[in-house]
């Protein structure tokens, strides 16, 4: 019932936001090794704040080109999670993988985000006092050392490039405005335009419709999964109809741990999940 | 009709020619431009009035006077340096005249070693100190500080070395904020008590001074007043233009990015500690080239340059300008350090306080520094005079 809407909508999205994906470059990691068929592994990881277990023994494995939801009351650990993947908190036990041979515990977060992670935050965070397009500048895929940045010229086809993305993220009349400026809703999507200059092969996009109207929600949706296929994306949010529009596998988390995986309905189903989320009125 | 089928007559092949940086300098960047304008002028004008203008007259200017606004640039450079960590990458370095002082104490040891028997000594190697400590050998950092070439280059690697190794020290493990303007108020504290010490042999308590000349001219003629004069508006006005290329470049928007959002820096792929470093050191390397150009003018380096206060100085010379334009930090520097040598004439005692009320001034009523004064003025009066209009209209 929902596939029909999502192909529907990922169709409209049509013809820039396809062009962007071609665009898929050498930037991603020479490295990542994808023989089975996993792109990141996060197994028995534990992170304790001062004795609070905010991740308990979590393991989680997605798949190259899978879109995952994650879901899950406040304080269950979901942006932690996003914080060991990137580098920002070392656990105190487990192991996180990206691909075969990239263990993502032995690096810091530039490397990693180098190596074909991006991430947007929950606070949409992008450079105020900057452009919007130098914002998108500043993110593109490429050598980001020093000396390279010192001499660092656009070349037409990164001009395009920036042009399309903003195309996509409704950000093109917004070209030269100062990023501090923009509504939340625009912030929102200007990150999202960040993370696909960055083109990595696996984005973490933390509650990306968190104070967005129905109609910036929907376009969210359907750049969600557009970008699927190509890219793994793995999104938290708490906005229900939000998850059953674009999630094909859900990931319940609950008290830093997997309390339940599976399709939308199966999830919503689970006699678990209703006490602990689903039952719970914000919903 | 047939007008219109008609093909278009060819326009004349008048081709405007292209504008000259210059000229794009003043179209992008105006107060820029005003600014290395206003200094080539000074830098062609001092000269004239000092040498060829005979004294007595009205224009002449005296050699107090060139001293004075060589070492007002010597500031205005310190300040720019200043102003490229702090207005651009948010590092508020409280011991930026540490490095001043290094380059100062490398161009004061290449002085020293100028004077050679003319000591009161006499000794043709030993300085004067030296000898007075029954020294019988020069420390070994003090060999080929005799040749010029070296010992400028020692001006920039003093600075640039402690600045690295600090740098690398501080970013490395994230120290940003209050902690590491703390941390820079003691590494100049603890340079202040370690050059106080006669055993470092740099002269202790009075530093380094009685100099002869540079390059084989006497400090004391006017030519060679006027060609350090020179030199320093050169050396402003080539580290301001470097820097305004840097800041314009994209490790410039970089470094802004980083000042505004550094965790978002790191987690698109920038090496924030790398980027930090490089222009902390560079920042440091500057800062040293206006310590040498000021010790000769000035005749003397002491530890007193290591001073805290002297860096907590400069940054209100930043603020008072305007942060995060460098012009903005020229036109701080010279204007804090006017009213500093009038007002040192007049009531030397009320100097800090006045320092200190003109920064509690700026922080509440000008974020912006005097610079940011006038388009703030100015954005005020124009939509006072929109909500005017409005109000005629209806
Ligand atoms: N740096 C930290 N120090 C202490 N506690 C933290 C820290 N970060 C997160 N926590 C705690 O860990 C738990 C999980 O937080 P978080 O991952 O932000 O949850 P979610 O994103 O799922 O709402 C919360 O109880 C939070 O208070
Ligand atoms: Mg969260």
């Amino acid at each position: 019932m929902n596939a029909p809407t999502s192909m529907g909508m990922a169709g409209r999205f049509g013809g820039a936001f396809g062009r962007v994906l071609q665009r898929r470059g050498s930037s991603s990691a020479p490295s990542l090794d994808l023989t089975h068929n996993i792109i990141l592994y996060v197994e028995g990881v534990t992170v304790s704040f001062d004795g609070f277990r905010a991740l308990n023994d979590l393991s989680l494995y997605v798949a190259p080109g899978e879109l995952r939801c994650i879901i899950g009351p406040n304080g269950a650990g979901k942006t932690t999670m996003m914080d060991v993947i990137t580098g920002k908190t070392r656990p105190d036990t487990g192991s996180v993988w990206f691909g075969q041979t990239l263990d993502l515990l032995t690096l810091g977060e530039p490397e990693i985000a180098q190596a074909g992670i991006g991430r947007k935050f929950q606070k949409p965070t992008v450079f105020s006092e900057h452009s919007v397009f130098e914002n998108l500048e500043l993110a593109m895929a490429g050598d980001k050392s020093v000396w390279k940045m010192l001499f660092a010229r656009l070349t037409p086809e990164q001009l395009t490039r920036i042009d399309e993305v903003l195309e996509t993220i409704g950000l093109k009349d917004h070209r030269s405005a100062r990023a501090g400026s923009l509504s939340h809703g625009q912030k929102q999507w200007l990150e999202i335009g960040m993370l696909l200059m960055q083109d990595p092969a696996l984005l973490l996009v933390d509650e990306p419709v968190a104070g967005m109207t129905p109609q910036e929600t929907e376009r969210t949706a359907e750049l969600l999964t557009s970008l699927a296929g190509k890219h793994s994306v793995v999104v938290v949010e708490h906005d229900m109809n939000f998850v059953r529009s674009i999630a094909r596998t859900v990931t319940v988390l609950h008290q830093g741990s997997v309390l339940a995986e599976g399709t939308i309905d199966e999830v919503q189903n689970d006699p678990k999940v209703i006490e602990v989320y689903l039952g719970e009125p914000r919903c | 009709m047939s007008t219109a089928a008609e093909p278009a007559a060819p326009r004349p092949a008048f081709k405007p020619a292209p504008p000259t940086p210059y000229q794009v300098m003043m179209r992008e960047d105006r107060p820029s431009g005003v600014f290395l304008t206003v200094l080539a002028i000074v830098t062609l004008l001092v000269p004239i009035l000092h040498l060829a203008v005979p004294e007595g007259h009205v224009l002449h200017l005296s050699g107090y006077t060139v001293t004075l606004i060589g070492k007002y640039m010597c500031y205005a450079l310190l300040a720019v340096a200043v102003d490229l960590i702090w207005g651009y990458c948010g590092i508020l370095s409280l011991g930026h005249t540490a490095f001043f002082a290094l380059g100062g104490y490398a161009m004061g040891m290449y002085l020293m070693r100028q004077i050679g028997t003319r000591g009161v000594y006499g000794d043709p190697v030993l300085p004067d100190f030296m000898v007075f400590l029954n020294w019988k050998e020069l420390p070994w950092f003090w060999h080929g500080m005799d040749v010029f070439p070296f010992a400028m280059l020692m001006v920039l690697f003093a600075p640039g070395l402690l600045a690295g190794v600090f740098g690398w020290l501080a970013f490395r493990s994230r120290v940003t904020g209050v902690y590491l303007s703390i941390i820079t108020q003691a590494l100049t504290y603890a340079l202040l008590l370690a050059f106080f010490r006669n055993e470092m042999g740099f002269g202790g308590n009075n530093g380094l001074t009685d100099f002869k000349d540079l390059l084989g001219f006497d400090l004391k003629h006017p030519e060679t007043r006027i060609v350090l004069f020179m030199a320093t508006a050169v050396a402003l006005g080539a580290g301001y233009f470097t820097c305004r290329a840097i800041v314009r470049s994209r490790f410039g928007r970089v470094v802004q990015a980083i000042r505004d959002a550094e965790s978002r820096a790191r987690f698109i792929g920038y090496r924030v500690e790398n980027y930090k470093l490089w222009l902390f050191t560079f920042s440091a390397m500057l800062a040293g080239v206006a310590g040498a150009l000021y010790v000769p003018q000035v005749g003397i380096i002491n530890p007193g340059e290591f001073a805290p206060i002297n860096s907590i100085e400069v940054v209100i010379w930043v603020a008072v300008g305007g942060r995060g334009t460098l012009y903005g930090a020229v036109v701080g520097a010279i204007m804090v350090n006017y009213a500093k040598t009038v007002m040192t004439d007049a009531l030397p005692d009320a100097w800090l306080y006045v320092l200190g009320a003109l920064f509690v001034v700026v922080t509440l009523f000008l974020p912006r520094g005097v610079v940011g004064l006038l388009p703030d003025l100015k954005h005020k009066l124009q939509t006072l005079r929109q909500r005017r209009a409005r109000a005629i209209s209806t």
